[in-house]
């Protein structure tokens, strides 16, 4: 009898994608653009964070830890630049999920719609824990959470991780 | 080497980290007792510290056996030289306090300035952060504009926040519900002080205002203009609800004057300049004018005998407006020259001098028409002896002894005044001269101080001898003559 792999995935689902360059830059500067822009007319659009979408999008794609590390941060550190918070506190919480995404990614399947909506809730969960901590520990600052309103969003992510996962997914290139 | 090959990604992983931690902790400035220090600063002193105190200490223990056991001479005589000195300084404090409590009375009421809005720059909201961790927004203005960092941005409803960082055509502007803002605000009713914050969920609270303090909801709150950013008396919002929170203090939620979530469109305060206050212009009133009313009055510089002091406008008297009118803010001077500053809840009816007048336009008159409605002045600061109700139409049977501004004469015209502030004697119209559509009721009046005459003008005139105002005869303006007290001596018209 064969050795049981530690993975949960099918040899066909451990495929690895790569994405064109302006793919690779151009749809995080859309995405996070979009998110600054949008909620002037549409405030509830607020409540997305496609920083961290895309993040999980491309680790989990890519299946490499060092390519989810820093696409994490390069993703955190662009939505740094338009806060008034210092540059490094959505910089840090992206890198860990961009990090802990693509070591799931290669775990588990990731391209089913189910995956990917638990996928998503557990790490907005991760990204908020980490926000906070940066925020409380290291920045002073007293940071409340509401459980409501944090699981409302985590849901309002996942759902839409979904949908855009799924657009997303034509981008990809078979490596 | 092997090693790092070997665990080449969480290499990876805690070098990005650590990068973005140190450049986080180089730019990131933690609130300390002693003020804001980087946190860099703060890891490596408390790193250093501890090693340093050791050091300290053991130095500090051998002096302190020298310091607190053997050089103890002389401690007994400067006891008591301390002992007396304190006493002199205790004996100065008392006098002192009494001074600064004199010198606040009279500088609010004589040196008070406030910083009025002077110019604004209108932008237009282009963009936010797009987090909920930093409620942020962009404007399409910049420092080509003339904007600068720590301008306020307000809409026509109230405060939204203030400019953050200018950039060359563009400004990020903080909003007041962000967590890291802070107004000074005052609530209207109680004045209690306290700052405006944001929550990590975007609503607005009023903060450090004390458990046992009493704050209902619907309460307005204004900018206080201690934060020096946002100019006095700017609306903030209303109190939404009440309820204790921890350490002691209010947890106070509030609405927002302005809609934060759907802004389009705001104002840049580019310039403010500080000016006295007008009370008795245009405008609602603002907090330092109640602040005025419940401070006492300074007695008015001016001879009592003086026989233009009845007309003087006060502001021209007292040099901050908030004096205005006098009998109003002054209320024990009437006792010292009861000629000049009557307080005018003393004043009988029909009896009362021609206090200053402020107009409030709108009144109905015979013919029902209302006259052109304009903001009139604060509410509180307005002489109900003076004010005319609007609305009333002045018909059936006269009062005299109201003199009302703006009431239409005989042949429904209304007399409109010529200034808003203080009304020339000519164009003051009492309630007397209104249409007689019944049998005149008459009062005898000893000295009358507004009296029509046959133009639907008044004249003052002035008693020398009793101090009083005397009317000058005249016929009415429409209607059988009334009859009219004598005047008891020469005529002096006031101008």
């Amino acid at each position: 009898m064969r050795a049981m792999n530690l993975s949960y995935t099918s040899r066909e689902q451990v495929e690895v994608y790569r994405f064109s360059w302006p793919m690779s830059v151009g749809l995080p500067l859309l995405l996070v653009g979009l998110q600054a822009f949008v909620p002037v007319r549409l405030h509830f659009f607020r409540v997305f964070d496609f920083g961290l979408l895309l993040t999980i999008f491309f680790a989990v794609s890519r299946r490499s830890q060092l390519s989810g590390t820093l696409t994490g941060a390069a993703i955190g550190m662009l939505q740094d630049a338009l806060t008034h918070t210092p540059f490094g506190v959505f910089g840090i919480a992206k890198t860990l999920v961009g990090y802990g995404a693509s070591s799931i990614g290669i775990r588990i399947d990731v391209e089913n719609p189910g995956s990917r909506f638990l996928l998503v809730f557990f790490f907005y969960a991760v990204h908020k824990a980490v926000f906070v901590a940066i925020e409380r520990e290291l920045m002073g600052q007293s940071v409340h959470i509401n459980l409501g309103h944090e699981a409302g969003a985590a849901v309002a992510n996942s759902l839409m991780a979904v949908f855009l996962f799924a657009f997303l997914n034509r981008f990809k290139i078979r490596d | 080497m092997n090693f790092f090959s070997r665990h080449k990604n969480t290499v990876v992983l805690a070098t990005v980290l650590l990068a973005q931690f140190l450049v986080l902790a180089v730019q990131v400035k933690r609130q300390t007792a002693e003020g804001p220090v980087r946190v860099i600063r703060l890891l490596a002193v408390n790193t250093l510290a501890p090693f340093e105190r050791f050091f300290i200490y053991s130095g500090g223990s051998a002096r302190a056996v020298w310091a607190n056991y053997i050089d103890l001479r002389g401690v007994r005589r400067e006891n008591l030289r301390l002992k007396a000195e304190s006493e002199g300084m205790r004996l100065d404090r008392l006098r002192e306090q009494e001074d600064a409590r004199q010198a606040r009375r009279i500088q609010s009421l004589l040196e008070f300035k406030e910083q009025w809005i002077d110019a604004t720059v209108a932008a237009q909201v282009i963009g936010t952060s797009g987090t909920e961790a930093s409620r942020v927004l962009y404007l399409d203005k910049g420092t080509k504009d003339g904007i600068r960092a720590d301008m306020a941005v307000i809409t026509p409803d109230g405060v939204v926040g203030k400019v953050l960082t200018v950039y060359g055509e563009t400004s990020q502007v903080l909003l007041i519900n962000d967590p890291t803002s802070g107004v000074g605000a005052t609530l209207v009713t109680s004045r209690l002080q306290g700052i405006v914050k944001g929550t990590a969920t975007g609503e607005v609270q009023l903060n450090y205002i004390m458990g046992d303090e009493s704050v209902q909801p619907g309460e307005a709150l204004v900018t206080s203009g201690g934060d020096r950013i946002f100019p006095k008396g700017l609306p903030i919002g209303k109190v939404a609800g009440v309820s204790m929170g921890r350490n002691l203090f209010l947890n106070i939620n509030l609405k927002p004057a302005a809609d934060l979530n759907r802004l389009e469109e705001v104002l840049v305060i580019t310039q403010q300049k500080p000016r006295s206050p007008d009370v008795d212009g245009l405008g609602p009133i603002r907090a330092s004018d109640i602040l005025a009313q419940h401070l006492p009055g300074v007695p008015q510089t001016q001879p009592p005998t003086s026989p233009g002091a009845v007309l003087q406008p006060p502001s021209q008297s007292l040099p901050n407006a908030q004096a205005a009118p006098a009998a109003t803010v002054l209320p024990h001077s009437a006792a010292q020259n009861p000629v000049t500053t009557k307080p005018h809840t003393a004043v009988p009816a029909g009896a009362g001098l021609p206090k200053p007048q402020i107009i409030k336009p709108g009144v109905v008159n015979a013919g029902g028409t209302t006259a052109a409605q304009k903001p009139s002045a604060p509410k509180s600061l307005t002489p109900k002896a003076v004010t005319p109700k609007a609305g009333a139409p002045n018909i059936g049977a006269p009062k005299p002894q109201k003199a009302k501004p703006g009431v239409s004469n005989a042949g429904g015209t209304v007399q409109k005044p010529s200034a808003p502030k203080f009304v020339a004697p000519k164009s003051i119209t009492p309630r007397s001269m209104a249409p007689n559509a019944g049998a005149p009721k008459q009062k005898p009046q000893a000295a009358k101080s507004v009296v029509p005459n046959a133009g639907g003008t008044t004249t003052f005139h002035r008693d020398p001898a009793s101090k009083s105002v005397t009317p000058k005869p005249a016929s009415p303006n429409t209607g059988e003559p009334k009859p009219r007290p004598k005047p008891a001596a020469p005529d002096e018209t006031n101008r």
